[in-house]
């Protein structure tokens, strides 16, 4: 499919070049030709094809229970518009803007999301997209690496699970240690910890997620801001829900120097995992050790305005082995659904859609608080998750929740052991108050069965 | 002075959408939300929000024009070598915006998502089965994200063999990523020349191979568009020393029922799905790249890997020698379903024309265009080939970069250009399979065009582009002045 | 523009001057003219100690990147501290303004590894 050749095509091109066949032109000695049939799925004509997919799609009978689910993914309108634009061909089937002259509307558009990840963060430069957030919090490590020349990193036990994985998996291979910091009775990091560890002058950075992996506000205060600049540690900010950016004060405003986010709540679909978008972002002083693409505001030889990929010199097809990153292929097009996202939600929308987050997670903290044996683990101040003890096998109730057709969240068991009795839930604008009061009457009636005797 | 005039769409850059909208003209996409400071102390929130609010329509019509800005395959033909610009199927757009796909939660239990696990488990089969690997995984975000992932196995593979090898072999032909992820993974690259042929020459592979290597990164075709024909020996030569062979899919347009990575004696694979499989390239990505391994190194790919037992699949975490995760969920599962869609659509047999056709496109494009442009290796090649404007530059000063230019002036994307490095003023062309024959004889009669007008008035190729929205952008002042972000106006 | 005859080269398209136990140092003109518009100069800080020939530093141009390989060895004493806002000094002025760094001699015999300027213009070709 999809190739234009008729058979008098092939015959005049094989004349052209003088072969008598297309297995003339394919040769490969005996000793690696392809020999056994392949096994793979079969051909089927396009309206096949679209009937199959169908099937698998029924499969999936969780997109359509009511859901709590966060933890890194989250669940926002995106308005219709965004589609429409980013699906445009032009958009869609255009190269990394390597020819500035014939790419300067992508340009422009990753210029404008460059500035508008700078505006929601407080930093002076941000880059064109990294894969995903996990993925930019091992990048800014590495830039922090490269900074000042450690060789060890300190992470919040608060901070994603899946991106301390990731962070590991990187770290492994340049031989980098890993050190984290423990976790309060409040749900936020331990401060008095960190700025000794930190003081000790051993760490490239730090990292703390906020709003960190339970969903509460964490960050550096003054007295722990104090120490890691004395240390000359890279404070690292991580954000994993994009839309807390629209209300909680700039990682900027704390102390951060890098920005390690993801944005896919700006409008990027949850797509079981993704494609996702990642950036980063930083203050003036580690520019040169950006990784990644950044478009640059320039002119033409007439003068006009014209955007162009600046800074090359750092990446992959120039450095080579001396690159900042291996990174090639980044996340454009979702980054360009983002920027979508911002210019349609604009100051205001931004602002009532986090609000809405803050209202409909406090009205989901007190429904779930006011069932008979449950109640909320952590006191700080959360943005749009809450951290919820069952005081009982928490993966029993979940269980029990889906025989009800309630997604009820993430039983934390599975990485953090003296949580096992705990459930993450997330709410946003999406969440209406007849599915948490649902959800409130289930667990009623669940936590009563399951209560320890 | 040149004898084009200028032909300049009169379209300056439409502003920015920061100097667009006015405060309070907000779209009602959700109710009006109450005061923050209901929610939370004041010093937990931010001061200001300094983002403009436009209505829908200027939104529409801002992104509309930047769309129109834009060169995409949907307008014309894009000879990127090492790019794969084939055409993207819309069907695999429509599939994977299903609502079924698009909403569904990577938290979501297995037994509830048991379509979208059996998507990644079929993808994961047929790539197996067509380059000859014995597993792969969804999980790595691109190509160079996919390679760091086989340097990592590689690494981790030696440790737990307790063998120190720090060395990565890599032609001198590479694409950056290889000597990029190698630095990565704390490995040392030994660049090795390749010979006259444009090949990666036994003799030289014999000599450098040694019990500190680690891996061998090739391609096959490699990036001249020319096949490999000693890669057997060349792989036995790097296990003789107990190394591993690794395969940079970007290529593998070119080999799809032909011949297979592993029976090549390949060790570890990536693929670039928005290469091969037609997934968008969207601007520069998101991409895909799943890793493809041989038995051996199975049990250290990345974590979760999809399992499929009596019909029922699962995610599996459970693997104490895997290398990890690369990224925060699965994989990036929209485009597993585009690339899966797109096989359905081909078959075994299918996908063997795609590769016979990519392969007679860029022979055919190769003995036209060496009727007037030095083609350094003039043999039959794979699914790309490289000329070179050397002799051009000499006689005329005109270079690659200004031919590449100058095909901007004509509606056509410029090929690759100055890689490999290998090659002086170095134009690298893959037209492949989706293109017609009229569009190639098109793009061939610009190029002969273009070189004739460099012969007669040079000046006028090297002023190009001239039909385009911008011409040649300062790119010096855009290094030296960085200008990388909009500010708001001082108040 | 010649090379100055008061110079010494390395064949990675460095100069040096010597003066007593001090020397300065920066890149050629022909290496000026191979990269094409500087954009940035990535030199190691005052007080690091180097190698005759050590890789040491980066100069960036916008299409290319090309590794510095000090000539003389000891230790670096000044940065040319201006060319971190205006890089295209190295560009225009290669033998002046456009200076990289000084260094306080180890071993002022390291020079016999040098080229004349006469040596030099044999190797700077295209």
């Amino acid at each position: 499919m999809y190739t234009p050749h008729t058979q008098a095509d092939i015959d005049a091109m094989l004349a052209a070049i003088g072969a008598g066949s297309l297995d003339e032109l394919l040769k490969v000695p005996d000793a690696v030709a392809l020999k056994a049939p392949l096994e793979i799925v079969p051909e089927l004509p396009e309206y096949q094809i679209a009937r199959r997919f169908e099937m698998f799609a029924a499969k999936n009978r969780g997109v359509d229970y009511t859901t709590f689910l966060g933890a890194g993914a989250y669940r926002h309108y995106a308005p219709p518009a965004i589609a429409s634009l980013a699906m445009r061909g032009e958009f869609l089937t255009a190269y990394t803007p390597y020819q500035a002259e014939v790419s300067q509307g992508y340009l422009q558009a990753i210029y404008e999301w460059q500035s508008y990840v700078c505006l929601l963060t407080g930093m002076d430069i941000a880059n064109a997209s990294v894969y995903d957030g996990a993925t930019a919090l091992a990048e800014a490590s590495i830039m922090a690496i490269n900074a000042n020349g450690r060789k060890k990193i300190l992470v919040s036990r608060a901070v994603d699970p899946n991106y301390r994985g990731v962070l590991k998996t990187y770290c492994d291979g340049l031989d980098v240690e890993i050190d984290e910091v423990a976790v309060s009775a409040d749900g936020t990091t331990d401060l008095r910890e960190l700025s000794a560890a930190v003081a000790t002058g051993a760490y490239a950075a730090v990292a703390l997620q906020s709003p960190n992996f339970f969903g509460n506000i964490d960050t550096l205060d003054a007295g722990s801001l104090a120490a890691v600049n004395a240390s000359e540690t890279v404070p690292i900010a991580v954000v994993t829900e994009a839309i807390s950016l629209g209300a909680l004060a700039t990682p900027a405003s704390w102390g951060a120097e890098i920005v390690a986010g993801e944005a896919q709540s700006f409008g990027v679909a949850m797509a079981y995992g993704g494609p996702y978008v990642g950036f980063i972002a930083s203050t003036k002083e580690h520019m040169r050790r950006i990784p990644g693409r950044l478009v640059g505001k320039s002119v033409d030889n007439e003068g006009h305005t014209a955007y162009v990929l600046t800074l090359q010199a750092r990446e992959q097809h120039i450095r080579r082995e001396r690159a900042t990153s291996n990174i090639c292929t980044n996340q454009a097009h979702c980054a360009l659904i983002a920027t979508m996202y911002l210019a349609l939600l604009g100051k205001t929308g931004l602002r009532d859609v986090a609000a809405l987050n803050l209202e409909r997670s406090r009205e989901l903290a007190t429904a779930v608080s006011s069932v008979d044996g449950v109640d909320l683990k952590f006191a700080a101040p959360f943005f749009n998750e809450v951290v919820v003890d069952v005081h009982g096998d928490a993966e029993a109730v979940l269980a029990a929740l889906r025989e009800r057709r309630i997604l009820g969240g993430i039983a934390l068991g599975r990485w953090y052991p003296e949580l096992s009795s705990c459930i993450l839930m997330n709410a946003t604008e999406l969440t209406s108050s007849g599915e948490i009061k649902a959800l409130a009457a289930a667990l009623g009636e669940i936590v009563r069965v399951h209560a320890h005797v | 002075m040149s004898t084009l005039t200028s032909n300049r769409p009169k379209a300056e850059a439409p502003p920015l959408i920061f100097d667009l909208g006015q405060e309070g003209r907000a779209n009602r996409y959700v109710e009006e939300g109450k005061p923050l400071a209901n929610f939370l102390p004041a010093s937990a929130l931010r001061d200001e929000l300094p983002l403009p609010d436009n209505s829908e329509l200027d939104v529409v019509r801002h992104f509309t024009k930047l769309s129109q800005r834009t060169f995409g395959i949907d307008l014309g033909f894009y000879p990127l070598g090492s790019c794969t610009m084939k055409y993207n199927p819309r069907i695999n757009d429509a599939l994977a915006g299903k609502r079924e796909f698009a909403q569904l939660h990577p938290y979501t239990p297995d037994d509830l998502a048991q379509g979208a696990l059996q998507v990644m488990h079929e993808l994961e089969r047929s790539l197996s089965s067509l380059f000859g690997m014995a597993a792969f995984s969804l999980n790595p975000s691109a190509g160079a994200h996919a390679e760091l992932a086989a340097l990592l196995i590689a690494k981790k593979y030696f440790k737990d063999k307790g063998q120190a090898r720090d060395k990565v072999i890599v032609p001198d032909t590479a694409h950056g990523t290889n000597p990029a992820s190698a630095a990565m993974c704390g490995f040392k690259v030994i660049s090795l020349p390749s010979d006259e042929r444009g090949r990666v020459s036994v003799d030289e592979i014999r000599k450098v191979v040694g019990p500190d290597t680690a891996v061998c990164m090739m391609t096959n075709p490699n990036t001249l568009g020319l096949f490999e024909d000693h890669i057997h020996e060349i792989a036995q030569a790097v296990h003789d020393v107990g190394g591993l062979m690794y395969y940079d899919g970007a290529n593998a347009n070119a080999i799809m029922g032909n011949v297979r990575p592993g029976d090549m004696g390949f060790d570890l694979m990536h693929l670039n799905t928005h290469k091969t499989f037609t997934i968008p390239h969207g601007g520069g990505g998101a991409g895909h790249g799943p890793v493809g391994v041989a038995a051996h190194l199975v049990d250290y790919l990345p974590t979760p890997f999809v399992r499929e037992h009596d019909g029922t699949y699962t995610l599996d975490f459970d693997r104490p020698k895997s290398i990890g995760p690369m990224r925060s969920f699965w994989s990036n599962f929209a485009h597993a379903v585009r690339a899966l869609s797109y096989i359905y659509a081909n078959g075994a047999d299918g996908l063997k024309r795609v590769s016979q056709l990519a392969v007679l496109n860029a022979n055919y494009v190769r003995v036209k265009v060496a009727e007037f442009l030095e083609t350094p290796y003039p043999e039959i090649c794979r699914h790309e080939f490289v000329a070179s404007a050397q002799e051009l530059k000499k006689e005329t000063g005109v270079k690659a970069l200004d031919i590449a230019k100058a095909l901007l002036d004509r509606g056509m994307m410029a090929p690759t250009m100055y890689f490999p490095l290998i090659v002086p003023e170095c134009l690298m062309i893959e037209p492949t399979e989706t293109e017609s024959k009229e569009t190639l004889d098109h793009f061939i009669d610009a190029l002969r065009e273009i070189i004739e007008t460099a012969k007669r008035d040079p000046e006028s190729v090297m002023a190009a582009p001239v039909n385009t929205v911008v011409g040649r952008v300062d790119e010096t002042r855009a290094a030296r002045q960085p200008d990388l972000r909009w500010e708001p106006k001082a108040q | 523009m010649a090379n100055p005859e008061n110079l010494l080269y390395s064949k990675e398209h460095e100069w040096v001057k010597i003066e007593g136990d001090t020397a300065i140092v920066g890149i050629t003109d022909y290496a000026q003219n191979s990269l094409g518009d500087i954009v940035f100069v990535e030199l190691p800080r005052a007080g690091k100690q180097i190698d005759q020939f050590g890789n040491i530093g980066v100069v960036e141009s916008v299409k290319a990147v090309s590794d510095l390989f000090t000539p003389i060895g000891g230790e670096i004493t000044e940065v040319n501290a201006a060319l971190e806002s205006d890089p295209a000094a190295v560009n225009r002025d290669p033998y002046g303004a456009g200076w990289l760094f000084k260094v306080k001699l180890k071993d002022v015999n390291e020079k016999s590894n040098l080229l004349s300027a006469a040596d030099y213009e044999k190797i700077a070709v295209d």
